[in-house]
């Protein structure tokens, strides 16, 4: 019994003393927190690493990103080379009424053509202009964040 | 001698009129008053969070007043299995028993609706008056929860006829010492035994009867919380369990009715609370027009403290068990309210 009653006190300690430090609530359109640095907001496209290899269509979950692409020729590296093929995009959509940030196209870009943005103020009052295209995905690039600093000792991967 | 401004002499048809408008305003006032300052406000910040803010520009002020004309503009949607008229009798009557509490607390020694003190035989019956029409509000959540043809709205009917009458018995038999200590049921006269009393000799404070029945002043408060069907004793509108219990089927200003019955009854109880173990308009030395005049706001800050009690508590506890619920009021509130009121009895004998 005793202890039934000292646990019913202690909980109205406990109402009462959160009662009377300030709430945690940020009262966000009038004052806004900034998300963590690699939070994840938005996905940005950098249109020159893209090869249109469609593993990120292909990746994701609900299918939300639209790509078609071309092939271009163009002049050989070398002197008497064969002239290269490259693939250019025509669109990149994703879709973010129905993108549900997972991140996975992210992780699956093997030409580092895709990125995690901390912005998240990208509302629309229609629900088709979520849809954004590769140069509203160009934009966010701005906003990416630079690369976190590699771990000491970590081997640095990569050409050079 | 009686303040001029007091002593306009009107009919009593028109005396009847402000009457009427008066506690036609402020039931639903009072519920607008708890709602926000401890259901929006203080829950809030007990969850560490801050609740509306923007209604009416200063912390939400406006929120409930909102809604209210949100309930206003709905659909009255009745089901169609409904006994129609106890449908729409139900919350009428669940209304009607706040307003019957309000009629007999006093905010002044001439502030009230109507004192009961002499009528027929009886001398004072406020007490009794307030206990009996409290516990009208059990009909009319019977009546909401048969009429709605719902067997959610009949189960949380019948848990809150069950629990009412359960709870009924340790709240009259909390008062019952209060009333061997002041010698009366009249409210009025409680409190006037209150504000003349002295503490050994020491007439400062007057003589709250908290101070010797706060055994009865704390079964009162757990009583008045379940009569209040409010968590920790919220089993018949458990929304986890019963959906809204008797209310479910309820929409539109009948819903309004029931929040408005709540939370009028909330203040009712609190005000009952203050007036029997606090003093209730009274303050020590202050006599005649002046308690008159400060009687109401005496009378509301001391609502406010009981109704900050209650809240905490609701606001702390989650839900009992139906098993525990009976349990609390058959085997531990009922004994000691009857042990309290032998001790009180008691000792009034031996030191009149």
């Amino acid at each position: 019994m005793r202890r039934e009653i000292k646990g019913m006190l202690t909980g109205l300690g406990v109402t009462f003393k959160t009662m009377t430090k300030p709430a945690v609530t940020v009262q966000y359109p009038h004052e806004r927190e900034d998300p963590a640095p690699r939070a994840r907001g938005v996905i940005a496209l950098k249109e020159e690493n893209c090869t249109v290899c469609m593993l990120c269509a292909r990746s994701c979950p609900d299918w939300c990103i639209y790509i078609e692409g071309h092939k271009e020729q163009r002049p050989p590296r070398r002197e008497g080379g064969r002239p290269r093929s490259v693939s250019l995009l025509d669109r990149f959509d994703i879709d973010y009424a129905l993108c549900m940030y997972c991140g996975i196209c992210v992780e699956v870009c093997p030409f580092d053509a895709l990125f995690w943005s901390p912005e998240f103020e990208y509302s629309e009052t229609r629900i088709a202009d979520l849809l954004h295209d590769k140069y509203k995905l160009g934009e966010w690039m701005e906003t990416v964040p630079e690369p976190e600093p590699l771990e000491l000792g970590a081997e640095v991967k990569g050409k050079k | 001698m009686i303040h001029p401004l007091l002593a306009i002499d009107v009919g009593w048809g028109t005396t009847l009129a402000i009457k009427t408008v008066i506690v036609l305003g402020i039931v639903p006032l009072t519920a607008l008053i708890l709602g926000y300052t401890f259901l929006l406000k203080m829950m809030s910040h007990m969850q560490s969070r801050l609740g509306p803010m923007d209604p009416g520009g200063f912390h939400g002020w406006f929120q409930l007043i909102g809604d209210g004309i949100k309930f206003l503009q709905k659909e009255d949607i009745m089901p169609g299995e409904a006994d129609r008229r106890v449908f729409a009798l139900a919350p009428a009557i669940v209304v009607l028993s706040t307003f019957l509490v309000f009629v007999v607390i006093p905010a002044g020694p001439r502030i009230r609706v109507a004192s009961l003190d002499s009528v027929g035989m009886f001398n004072g019956v406020g007490v009794f008056y307030a206990l009996a029409v409290s516990s009208l509000s059990v009909i009319g959540v019977l009546m909401a929860g048969w009429a709605s043809s719902n067997k959610y709205a009949l189960l949380g009917a019948l848990r809150a006829a069950a629990q009412l009458i359960a709870y009924e018995l340790p709240l009259v038999l909390a008062v019952v010492g209060v009333v061997i200590q002041a010698g009366t049921m009249s409210l009025q006269g409680i409190v006037s035994f209150q504000q003349h009393g002295a503490l050994f000799g020491f007439s400062g404070l007057g003589f709250p009867l908290i101070l010797t029945q706060f055994i009865g002043f704390a079964i009162f408060m757990v009583a008045a919380q379940a009569e209040l069907t409010q968590p920790p004793f919220d089993m018949p509108v458990a929304e986890s369990e019963l959906v809204a219990g008797y209310m479910v089927e309820y929409t539109g200003f009948r819903f309004l009715f029931f929040f408005i019955g709540e939370f009028g009854t909330a203040f009712a109880f609190a005000a009952l609370a203050a007036t029997l173990f606090l003093g209730g308009w009274s303050v020590p030395w202050v006599h005649g027009t002046a308690a008159d005049l400060l009687g109401p706001f005496v009378l509301f800050a001391k609502v406010m403290l009981v109704a900050f009690l209650m809240f905490w508590a609701r606001f702390t506890y989650p839900r009992f068990r139906e098993d525990q619920l009976q349990a609390i009021a058959w085997k531990w509130l009922i004994p000691i309210a009857l042990f309290n009121i032998l001790l009180t009895g008691v000792l009034k004998v031996a030191f009149t």
